[in-house]
């Protein structure tokens, strides 16, 4: 019996989530939300995590019923993210380890989102659809790596949607691509958008730059009508390279992860082109897709249980730390 | 060509079509049928379906002026979203060739060949959009010509920029598809430089650039 604790700071959402045995037991989450029009700066997003973590530590400890001395292993994300908040977490993380005498594990960010939603949903070997506010990817295990097959060529589209609702002055709360998946549902007419797929990578700034010119002379088309346009263009997008993933591999799963995958309007799209391949499809919703502190423990446990912690002085943390640098040593299938 | 007339059996279901195995007066043939995809918006969907037969059917008649083997188009049926071609049945994909065992000595042949090929294509102005080995075939094992398919997703295009995404692209599927295969992309790239003499090193400088786009992207999330 293992049970894991989990740090998650990488972007605007502090996590602490304690799992017992792919059981979770706590999993509390607090959202630096900015005002209408502006994004989350590093700084501030650090010292908001530096505020709330003690706090949110108790209310997982106590929810989890669980004393420091039953935890097995610490766990932490060591990227990727966004430099400040990644190091007041890990500094945290650190901290507890040592005090309570406990081994630490630092945690690739995109295996615990992955894990996470194979745990969820009992997705055997699925293609990953893993979609946020700083990443795109398409991935497919093999050999001991989960690979990268597609992947956005410039920005993610998650950051496409925040930006977008940026500049329409939506409200951040509870977060931008909620408030575009709500006015979308009214929207009527369908505005072209730049369509970019190359294979299976895709493009996003060029959407950005071209609604840019529309949001501000918003004469001819109403703000639903653009977020149910902009909806459906980058969605499209991206079912259409993950379908082509499938092809490509063989593959008769997908699994949608990442904090733009509990879009509902996402997973109807990617349900009706399972549909047509007799393909299923898996997805969970906010608790587990958005940033959460759950998965990094899950993740964590993953890999104590074959035996991987990571000494002291690797317990850094990385801005840039890749999918396909993780070796998956917890999974035996070719 | 009504293909009503005669049995015509779905062989496969790519990412955007439907293949079809028939026959053609006489000759082995391939119906591609873009059937309309209802996870997109209709208009959208029109407008893709329609681009993209256009832009196939060109790039299949260019590949002869470039020298590249390509299937060969039969029939073009616009309403219908059909393209009628040659069936290449005694082809294996590059895909399974890598793949299989037995064929590891040749593999740098092989990469040199592929490399000749895109050079070929780009020094015409044909962009793939969509190069993997799963669309490339070798025929009756013979390595020193490729047969190029599936042009779904191509278009013409001088820019180095779209010749540089187009490698980029492949080398993104070769690295993930065959594990290891970083120096058979070398060799790829080498014969390439050889046979686009026109904007190779241009385009080469550009994937160097698009490369670093790509890294920049593991971030927040």
């Amino acid at each position: 019996m293992v049970v894991s604790i989990g740090f998650e700071g990488s972007a605007n959402k502090l996590g602490i989530g304690i799992v017992r045995d792919g059981i979770v037991l706590a999993n509390p989450r607090r959202t630096f939300i900015t005002p209408p029009g502006e994004g989350f700066k590093p700084v501030d997003t650090a010292n908001h995590h530096q505020l709330n973590i003690v706090l949110l530590l108790k209310e997982a400890l106590d929810e989890a019923k669980i004393d420091p001395h039953e935890i097995d292993v610490v766990c932490y994300t060591k990227g990727p993210g966004l430099g400040s908040p990644l190091v007041s977490v890990a500094v945290f993380a650190r901290t507890v380890s040592q005090l309570w005498g406990k081994p630490i594990i630092g945690v690739n960010h995109c295996i615990g989102h992955i894990e996470m939603a194979r745990l969820i949903t009992g997705a055997q070997n699925p293609i990953v659809l893993y979609v946020s506010g700083g990443n795109t990817q398409i991935i497919a295990y093999s050999q001991k790596r989960y690979r990268i097959f597609g992947e956005t060529v410039d920005i993610a589209v998650g950051n496409c949607l925040d930006r977008f609702a940026r500049l329409l002055k939506l409200s951040n709360h509870p977060s931008p691509g909620h408030n575009i998946e709500q006015l979308a549902k009214n929207g009527k007419i369908y505005v072209p958008l730049p369509y970019v797929v190359k294979g299976m990578d895709m493009s996003f700034s060029g959407v950005l730059t071209y609604i840019e010119d529309f949001a501000t002379t918003l004469q001819e088309y109403t703000v639903e009508d653009l977020c149910f346009s902009l909806q459906e263009t980058v969605f499209a997008m991206l079912v259409e390279t993950t379908e082509r993933a499938m092809a490509h591999c063989g593959a008769q799963e997908v699994l949608i992860c990442g904090g733009v995958g509990c879009n509902i309007r996402l997973q109807e799209m990617m349900a009706e082109m399972c549909k047509e391949r007799g393909a299923k499809v898996f997805a969970t919703d906010e608790r587990f897709c958005i940033d959460n502190g759950a998965m990094i423990a899950h993740a964590g446990a993953e890999m104590f249980n074959v035996g991987v912690l990571t000494s002291w002085e690797d317990t850094f943390c990385t801005q840039r730390y890749r999918t396909d640098e993780v070796e998956v040593k917890w999974r035996n299938d070719v | 060509m009504d293909m009503k007339e005669q049995p015509y059996v779905l062989i496969k279901q790519g990412s955007e079509a439907k293949i079809y195995s028939g026959s053609f007066h006489g000759k082995p043939c391939l119906v591609k049928e873009r059937f309309p995809k209802r996870y997109r918006h209709p208009q959208l969907d029109r407008e893709i379906s329609t681009q993209r037969l256009k832009n196939e059917v060109r790039s299949l008649v260019r590949c002869r002026l470039a020298g590249v083997h390509a299937p060969t188009v039969y029939c073009v049926n616009m309403e219908l979203n059909h393209i009628m071609m040659e069936h290449i049945v005694d082809g294996v994909t590059v895909k399974d060739y890598i793949k299989d065992p037995t064929s590891k000595s040749n593999l740098d042949q092989l990469a040199s060949t592929i490399g000749t090929t895109i050079g070929l294509l780009h020094s015409q102005n044909i962009i793939h959009g969509d190069l993997t080995t799963s669309n490339m075939l070798i025929r009756s094992g013979d390595i020193s010509k490729l047969t190029m398919i599936d042009f779904g997703l191509s278009f013409i295009d001088h820019s180095a920029e779209d010749k540089g995404v187009d490698l980029y692209v492949l080398e993104r599927a070769m690295l993930s598809t065959h594990p290891n295969s970083e120096s058979l992309f070398e060799v790829i790239l080498k014969s390439y430089l050889k046979t686009n003499k026109k904007d190779g090193k241009e385009t080469l400088k550009k994937l160097d650039e698009i490369r670093l786009r790509g890294r920049k992207r593991s971030m927040a999330g």
